[in-house]
């Protein structure tokens, strides 16, 4: 019965490959001149509710246009797989512009086979390309601090005990600044509020997810937020512990609709479309792009019916306030929670400082720690 | 393996001779058609998912043994294969189910992201030696362990290592996250990476790395001293059976513990090479699951370490062809496991045809007649 | 009170992790006790396992049934089973190298059909709340108890009593200490291990299916990390007892719940080492309770691995 659904599955997404399967496949696929293959490498699964399917959906995107073939491999490991996995699309599909998703893989697999291949451009997420880089490299990365600062607004207008509770990966400045926006966000709405932050290590390990989430419960948090690869488990298990939640990289309202207040998504589809046509145009893309809510990188699920009118005033209002630019989630004088100051009076971070890419630190009100 | 070796000798050298290769012959034919009759029952799983078997075939050979590319990409994955496979091939001659070899790996490459940092103004022909010996070290201590807990506590040797496995592994991440952080790694915590002069490159021409040679060098060793030592046939038989063994006097106890400590000397050099070689500094990557791909291994290849050779690059091919496969048949990464599974059954289900098909047999018969 | 209950909730967080995480390794191990008892070791239970959370989630969303889904698994880790004991029942086939050639076939074709099932929510197995009495909701949580932890415990007592009393636990164990004594009983072995490693692979369906249908109650690739294969290695550390499964279990459950607890409760220092202690414990135990001599006490004479 299972083979049977699955089987339908198969042939229908493949309806229009079913007549050319043939040993004509064997070949590079034909391509018209001034057409493109762009190739998408994920580190786990396209449909994981999170990280690879926020970009499983930009690439679906870049899918529909004219004149571009796009090929993905899932499941790529963070070792030579991802090396060759490159150097096969390139070989074998001719692509010329890959999108290789991971973080892991910047360094030193991208960085070892882009010289290679001087006629292909590497794009990477979350990398930070600088000088003296192969010049066919480049990184693009979203200001989604500022959407978890916004979840902490939502989550600061819902919480009664004062306590919510984030449940992450590794203590990497990524994930660091994720916690942070969200504490801080939800502290703009009630100062006293305090966030539980509890490390599993992994980036996607379901029962160390769960056994996370029902510690942060037991230890008092009613909004559950996370940072790790597929954040299905952790919004599951936090709904039916009657927490509320707020989603991260994709939208998982579907989850629990009741429970769900809103979600920081990426939105690549803004930046795969920008770079696939510029590419097909001839233009350069810049080395380093990054882009937050004005620039359409990141977007917020829809508000869930449990947002307060109160809750969705002020989140509506700072929302405008991040579109108009120059919104500093990190504003001194700040301290992290050993007591060192990490903003002095009237410094402020803005979200574009790449600063904010190296931190270190959890504020105040952040239970846990870096290491 | 010498498969003939149990046949009654025949009258003439050239019989002798004769019997020799159909016994050689039979060891390679029914691994072989096995093989295809794994591609057989593939094959027939992919029609019904109405996909075509000759373009899975035709991809999966093209993709990893079909173009230098392809070569390339299946040789170097293979390396680490090697030696996790020695891992549990060298130990499994003392009749030992080492299951543990990634946590030897891990460890063996922390040694060396580790010590790196220590040696940054070494001259390379000094550092380089001593990182992989201390790498060796580390996994020889780590799985040696499991041999002298098994000699001296009596603790079950498959479930120590795979309890082992887990907690290097945590030590490895809160190595590479704590002590041995180098703060530049921003969003992938790493041991600081390898001086320039410190990394291993590629064997010239290819874009595989040294450890590809030194692991096939390792394999033929591991033979000559299985196969062609006197301390190899004292493990053979301590392997076959212990009593018998210390009733013969045979060291069991140092056996024991230096085949295990040699084993995880392998696992720990898998571990070095990937540091060196590959990743340039040991983060948490290089738990990727090569010790546990090495225990399929090591059994496919009966543990014959000159077996071992053929059956990773198999292996690796398999591997290399499956992001092809995804591509151009729009099959899941999975595919490449399930032919795998299939056909790994099929080989070592077809064991207990052993000296059924017999060529020997059948020039026996000829004598007779 | 909905408050805060300090260090109490380490504690608390260790019973509630013993009865959330356990039942897998209970189900693998209990499996695992009868078929080593019989003689055989069957290594692939973590493909048996992943598949069953796979089948039991896609027949449970297909049906809207959970028991359905829990029937499938075990139906489908039955025939895993019955293919290992069949297999391993051919002369010259090693028992230890198929398990692990099904532990890939069973993770491959449970990923490989399961692409489809990563996304539909279907429902979860119904859970007793034991806490009633409490008005601590980290009581209450805790004490929610799953139909098959419960089922699991019984199981275990049924087992060790069919073992020791009755005709059947009698032809398993005179099977798994010598072929030969079995045969001049006139018992077929081979049939007896068959059938044995056939329930072990019910079993580990099963407990594959507690995985996707109740904790952490879905499917995704990563739903099992290595709990079919530390549950074989629990069943050497529990000397072939079911009732010393069900403690195995429980123990490396309570263990597993440490890490995050400690880090709930301010320990946050180290965690990594905090997960490490179900293995450590584990090891601890096994090395204080092995020794020299008695290294293999109550070991089924037949069984490969421990000859």
């Amino acid at each position: 019965m299972t083979s049977f659904l699955t089987r339908r599955r198969f042939l229908s997404t493949t309806a229009g490959l079913a007549g050319a399967a043939t040993l004509g496949g064997l070949g590079r696929p034909a391509r018209a001149s001034g057409e493109l293959t762009v190739g998408f490498i994920y580190v786990g699964p396209r449909d994981d509710y999170g990280y690879n399917q926020a970009h499983a959906e930009g690439a679906a995107v870049v899918k529909a246009m004219e004149g571009v073939t796009v090929i993905e491999e899932e499941n790529v490991a963070e070792t030579q797989d991802v090396q060759q996995t490159m150097e096969s699309m390139i070989n074998f599909d001719g692509a010329t512009l890959l999108f290789p998703t991971s973080f892991g893989y910047f360094d030193p697999h991208i960085l070892k086979v882009a010289p290679n291949n001087p006629d292909v451009r590497f794009e990477h997420c979350g990398g930070l390309w600088s000088a003296g880089m192969p010049a066919n490299v480049g990184s693009y990365f979203g200001y989604i601090g500022m959407g978890q600062y916004l979840n902490g607004i939502a989550a600061g207008h819902a919480t009664k005990s004062k306590k919510i509770g984030f449940v992450a990966a590794k203590p990497i400045p990524q994930v660091l600044l994720n916690i942070n926006s969200f504490l801080l966000g939800a502290r703009s709405v009630d100062p006293t509020i305090e966030c539980q932050v509890i490390f599993t290590g992994e980036w996607s390990m379901a029962v160390k997810e769960a056994e996370a989430t029902n510690a942060l419960a037991d230890a008092g948090a009613d909004v559950i937020t996370c940072h790790v690869d597929g954040p299905k488990v952790v919004m599951e298990t936090a709904a039916a512990r009657d927490c509320f939640i707020c989603g991260y990289h994709a939208n998982q309202s579907v989850l629990a609709p009741e429970k769900y207040l809103t979600g920081a998504e990426w939105n690549w589809a803004t930046v795969y479309t920008d770079m696939v046509k510029k590419t097909m145009a001839g233009e350069p893309i810049d080395n380093f792009v990054r882009g937050g809510l004005a620039e359409g990188f990141i977007k917020m699920s829809p508000l869930g019916p449990a947002v307060s009118d109160a809750a969705r005033a002020q989140f509506e209002d700072t929302k405008a306030r991040i579109m108009s630019g120059g919104f500093a989630v990190i504003n001194g004088p700040m301290k992290d929670n050993a007591g060192n100051v990490v903003a002095t009076e009237g410094q402020a971070f803005e979200e574009s400082d790449v600063a904010l890419e190296s931190m270190g630190y959890l504020v105040e009100g952040v239970i846990g720690s870096t290491s | 393996m010498a498969v003939g070796a149990d046949i009654p000798a025949p009258a003439t050298p050239l019989r002798a001779w004769l019997t020799g290769i159909a016994g050689r012959a039979e060891g390679l034919l029914l691994p072989v058609l096995a093989l295809l009759a794994g591609f057989a029952v593939f094959a027939v799983f992919l029609l019904l998912l109405g996909k075509n078997p000759a373009t899975f075939y035709a991809l999966v050979y093209k993709a990893g043994f079909g173009t230098a590319f392809s070569w390339n990409n299946t040789l170097s994955r293979a390396a680490p294969l090697l030696f996790s496979a020695l891992c549990v091939a060298v130990p499994a001659r003392l009749g030992l189910v080492v299951i543990g070899g990634e946590g030897a790996i891990v460890l063996g490459g922390v040694m060396a992201g580790g010590l790196a940092m220590l040696l940054a103004g070494w001259p390379a022909i000094l550092a380089m030696p001593l990182l992989a010996l201390m790498a060796a070290l580390v996994g020889a201590i780590w799985i040696g362990a499991v041999g002298a807990l098994r000699q001296w506590r009596g603790v079950n040797e498959t479930i120590a290592s795979l309890l082992l496995a887990y907690i290097a592994i945590a030590l490895m991440n809160h190595l590479v996250e704590g002590p041995l952080r180098d703060p530049a790694s921003l969003n992938k915590p790493s041991t600081a990476p390898l001086a320039e002069s410190l990394r291993v490159g590629d064997l010239p021409g290819w874009n595989v790395h040294w450890g590809l040679a030194v692991a096939v060098v390792c394999c033929i060793l591991c033979w000559v001293l299985i196969e062609r030592t006197t301390t190899g046939f004292g493990a053979r038989i301590a392997g076959g059976n212990v009593r018998a063994a210390q009733v013969q006097g045979l060291p069991v106890t140092r056996l024991v513990v230096g085949f295990t400590a040699l084993g995880g000397a392998f696992a720990g050099l898998a571990g070095y090479f990937e540091v060196s070689a590959v990743h340039g500094s040991a983060n948490a990557s290089l738990a990727s699951g090569y010790g546990y791909t090495g225990i399929l291994v090591a059994f496919l290849a009966r543990h014959n370490p000159l077996a071992i050779i053929p059956v990773a690059l198999l292996l690796a091919g398999f591997e290399a062809s499956s992001g092809l496969v995804q591509r151009r048949m729009d099959l899941p990464d999975a595919t490449m496991t399930v032919l795998q599974g299939f056909v790994f059954v099929s080989i070592l289900a077809s064991e207990t045809l052993t000296g059924r098909i017999s060529l020997t047999a059948w020039l026996n018969r000829k004598d007779t007649a | 009170m909905s408050g805060d209950i300090g260090l109490w909730a380490v504690p608390l967080a260790m019973v509630g992790g013993a009865i959330r995480v356990s039942t897998p390794f209970l189900f693998v191990s209990l499996g695992e006790v009868i078929t080593e008892r019989s003689g055989r070791i069957n290594l692939g239970l973590e493909g048996t396992l992943v598949f069953g959370a796979m089948a039991g989630y896609a027949l449970a969303y297909m049906t809207g049934s959970p028991w359905i889904g829990v029937l499938a698994a075990a139906g489908a880790g039955a025939a895993f089973g019955l293919l290992h004991g069949l297999l391993c029942s051919l002369p010259r086939v090693n028992d230890i190298a198929i398990g692990i050639a099904l532990m890939l076939l069973g993770t491959g074709l449970a990923f490989f059909f399961g692409k489809a099932f990563i996304q539909p929510v279907a429902p979860d197995l119904p859970a007793i709340n034991l806490g009633w009495w409490s008005d601590l909701p980290q009581v209450q949580a805790a004490l929610r108890v799953n139909v098959l932890f419960i089922i699991g415990g019984l199981l275990a007592v049924a087992l060790a009593w069919m073992l020791k009393r009755t005709r059947i636990g009698l032809t398993l164990r005179v099977v798994g200490d010598s072929s030969d004594a079995a045969r001049a009983l006139g018992i077929r072995p081979a049939r007896v291990r068959i059938l044995a490693t056939g329930f072990g692979g019910a079993l580990a369906g099963m407990g594959g299916a507690y995985l996707s249908l109740f904790y952490p109650g879905s499917w995704n690739e990563g739903i099992s990390s290595g709990q079919g294969l530390i549950a074989v290695a629990l069943v050497i550390f529990a000397r072939w007892s079911p009732v010393n499964c069900f403690f195995a279990a429980l123990l490396f459950g309570a263990a597993g719940a440490l890490g995050p607890a400690l880090q709930s409760v301010g320990v946050t220092s180290g965690y990594y080492l905090f997960y490490a202690a179900p293995f450590v414990l584990t090891l601890v135990v096994l090395i204080a309770s092995s020794s020299k001599s008695g290294a293999l006490t109550g070991a089924p004479r037949e069984l490969s691995i421990t000859k």
